[in-house]
């Protein structure tokens, strides 16, 4: 537990004194303000949206000094205005599907990953749902379809059945809308290569996703093809879905999970690469989504993290990049950015933050309980 | 069961030179934890179809643990046994597969909070076995070759950007028979040097001529036993309940013959199913294969000398069409595969430098057909450029 503490500090040092070079940041350990001061600037009807930088991307080629040419977006667009963390630490399992779930219950889920089942701890959804008397309609989830269908609701029984978020599988949505031959969209329905052929099925078939469609994204199943037509991968699919969302349902608490960089696992460092690029700029058009949409603007919250890392190339145990096996301490150390008002602009925190921190600190933005939570609050945010 | 209650009987279904093995060591084995035991016997099942260097490996580890007291072997394994195992884990059938074990086990770490207990145990037990057995010493100073960006014409960015900063840079080197000056120096050490597995070639295309005494392997030659596993993984995952874990289980027990292949080398033939089976996107990937099987040679064999060229890949796809069997030739992704090959070849040096004898070894990267490579040895300062001209002859006398 100390090396990987100490080797999480170095780590957190390089993404800190990087980021202090490349864009003028500050340290963020005395920065801190008081919480009165912070809450009077914070606007009513709060909303958050949380982006998962997935599946999992190392810091050597994101915000360590030799990856920032992957990551100019973030560094131009959103870094300047962000709180930066740059050490986030994942203790529990290091599988995509497992890991998310645990970011969205701020518990250590201990489920097999491959499985299609609930997280045993509330979500994140339900808390906010709960505590605050929402309706479903006002939290979503958009996901790679693989896995992820049942994150939105826990199996726990305080929480649970029809307290959870509404869950949009942008690959479902377009093979519902595809009356015929997938030629135009094979680019859009990629699947991870863990898990190539494994896609759970959802009750109601198509019928629902197509429902989606029109009453909800108000879409017609024409316009939904022919913009489909011009993305270049899943990833920018689920984006272009969270745009519908945001303009059509204004949800207050959206969670976006990214899965292009997994791509990784099939041992190819250039697409794995390509798929950090287009991350990076996916998350900085979210942001520019926010700013101009009404709903949004001035009043929301933006979280980006990874779900974790991968595995170090200096690691015997693993192949570097390829995958995040070992639970060495790069697969486990990622990093935070929160952009949004009352959050200090321009600031890097190197304290260690927990990954299973994320659902208390919505939780105190919102201002909901997170009981089951492992986590607590981060302070510079909440 | 616990190793403990380990008879020689139960290794009946072991091939004859694991099986002599495991029950001369039986005594030994019964003294050991469950977290580990079946570890080594997932190496000790596989004993008949290793490399030399590999056998030797183990039969002094396991000479190693018999030679051990009992407290000290109390010692050795305390990190082990102080990890927590499951009673479905003790029921598996772990003496005949004991690679599947390992990997529930592996899931059983990581849900139960052990894995960095795990990874402690197993540091602290190499770090006692490689003072207690050190690995042998190579013959002669190893030398690793890497060639990339085949079918790329030009290309305007950084290469070699990882493992420049460890050696020198040339920028004027003579490309004209660059492969052939490569392949014969491989077999001028091969002959030089003789020893079973020693000198290896690995073409991720259709490889140049080479000499019989080096050990080849070609993702292109490959490719009927490729298309077969293809079709083998396509009828498996359109089964009923078929999983990810499932499907891993059946092609870990995928031998050669039920790929078609038919080889008077049984050794090699298993260690190619395995890169094809074990290794992620080597079966659609070509740059994916060239490293892996770098590495598991490197591994495993422990090569004094290792080329491996790097070819395009096909260009990605959606993960169901790349691994459905077709008969249509694929689109290339040259550029891209120059990228992944320029990370492959940095891992190739970092692999071998893993090898003892690492400070002696040396290193060449080029990119084919162009004037840019990378050295790297003991008597080749670092983080130096040339833009002198140069031939690959002149390159490799600098390290020889």
């Amino acid at each position: 537990m100390r090396r990987l503490k100490t080797l999480s500090d170095q780590i957190a040092r390089t993404r800190r004194e990087f980021l202090r070079d490349a864009t003028g940041v500050a340290l963020g350990s005395t920065l801190l303000r008081s919480p009165l001061a912070r809450a009077a600037s914070l606007p009513r009807n709060k909303k958050v949206v949380v982006i998962t930088f997935g599946g999992g991307a190392r810091d050597q080629e994101t915000f360590a000094p030799e990856g920032q040419e992957n990551v100019p977006n973030m560094l131009r667009d959103l870094i300047p205005r962000a709180s930066f963390f740059t050490q986030v630490v994942n203790h529990g399992i290091l599988g995509h599907y497992v890991a998310t779930a645990s970011l969205a219950t701020g518990a250590y889920e201990t489920f097999n990953n491959f499985a299609s089942v609930a997280p045993e701890n509330p979500t994140v959804f339900e808390y906010y749902r709960k505590d605050l008397k929402r309706p479903s309609s006002d939290t979503w989830v958009v996901a790679p379809s693989n896995g992820f269908n049942r994150i939105g609701e826990s199996s726990h029984r305080s929480y649970g059945m029809g307290l959870g978020a509404r869950v949009i599988l942008p690959k479902h949505l377009l093979t519902a809308a595809m009356s015929s031959g997938h030629t135009d969209y094979e680019h859009l329905l990629r699947d991870n290569y863990e898990t190539p052929y494994f896609t759970p099925e959802l009750a109601g078939g198509g019928e629902v996703e197509l429902q989606q469609l029109e009453d909800l994204l108000k879409l017609s199943v024409t316009d939904f093809k022919a913009h489909a037509r011009t993305l270049s991968s899943p990833d920018e699919l689920s984006v272009y879905i969270a745009r519908q969302l945001m303009r059509q349902v204004a949800p207050s608490l959206l969670w976006i999970t990214m899965h292009d960089i997994d791509i990784a696992h099939a041992g190819t460092y250039s697409l794995y690469v390509e798929g950090i690029r287009r991350t990076d700029r996916l998350c900085t058009e979210v942001w520019k989504m926010i700013e101009s949409e009404p709903e949004y603007a001035g009043k929301t919250t933006l979280l980006v993290l990874p779900d974790f890392g991968r595995d170090a190339d200096g690691d015997p145990g693993g192949n570097g990049f390829q995958h995040h096996r070992t639970g060495d301490p790069l697969s486990r150390t990622t990093w935070l950015m929160a952009v949004g008002p009352g959050i200090r602009e321009g600031v890097v925190h190197d304290r260690p933050v927990d990954s299973t921190d994320l659902v208390p600190t919505i939780g105190s933005i919102f201002g909901f309980s997170a009981n089951y939570s492992q986590g607590k609050p981060i302070q510079e945010i909440a | 069961m616990l190793p403990s209650e380990l008879k020689a009987e139960q290794f009946s279904a072991y091939p004859p030179g694991s099986k002599a093995l495991a029950r001369e060591y039986v005594e030994t084995l019964r003294d050991l934890p469950l977290s580990f035991v079946p570890g080594l016997l997932r190496e000790l099942i596989e004993y008949d179809y290793k490399f030399p260097a590999e056998r030797r490996a183990l039969e002094k580890e396991l000479n190693n643990l018999a030679k051990l007291s009992t407290d000290d072997r109390k010692q050795w394994m305390q990190g082990f046994a102080s990890i927590s195992t499951s009673s479905k884990l003790e029921h598996f059938d772990w003496i005949n597969l004991p690679a599947q074990f390992v990997e529930q086990l592996s899931a059983h770490l990581w849900a139960t909070h052990q894995l960095d207990a795990s990874r402690a145990a197993a540091t602290s037990y190499a770090d006692r076995l490689n003072a207690a057995v050190p690995p042998q010493e190579p013959v002669i100073p190893r030398l690793g070759i890497a060639v990339i960006g085949e079918g790329v014409d030009s290309y305007s960015e950084p290469l070699f950007r990882k493992l420049r900063p460890h050696g020198a840079y040339f920028s004027k080197v003579n490309p004209e028979n660059g492969l052939d000056v490569l392949l014969d120096a491989v077999a001028e050490r091969a002959k030089k040097h003789g020893g079973d597995y020693l000198h290896w070639y690995i073409d991720g295309g259709e490889p140049g001529a080479y000499d019989k005494t080096i050990t080849g392997v070609s993702y292109e030659r490959l490719e009927p036993v490729r298309n077969a596993l293809l079709q083998k993984m396509h009828s498996e995952l359109t089964k009923p309940g078929m999983g990810p874990e499932m499907l891993r289980t059946v092609m870990a027990e995928l031998r050669p013959a039920d790929l078609g292949m038919t080889s008077s080398d049984p050794v090699l033939a298993r260690f190619q199913v395995k890169v094809l089976t074990e290794g992620s996107g080597t079966q659609i990937f070509s740059t994916s294969f060239a490293q892996w099987a770098a590495r598991e040679a490197l591994r495993r064999a422990e090569p004094v000398i290792l080329l491996v060229r790097f070819a395009p890949r096909q260009r990605q796809k959606p993960m169901s069409e790349m691994l459905a069997p077709n008969a249509e030739r694929p689109e290339l992704d040259p550029v891209g595969s120059l990228v992944d090959a320029d990370m492959g070849a940095y891992y190739n040096w970092i692999n071998q430098q893993r090898l003892t004898g690492g400070e002696k070894s040396s290193f060449l990267a080029w990119f084919e057909g162009h004037n840019t490579a990378v050295l790297i040895g003991s008597t080749v300062p670092r983080g130096t450029e040339s833009s002198d001209p140069t031939t690959m002859k002149q390159l490799l006398s600098w390290i020889s």
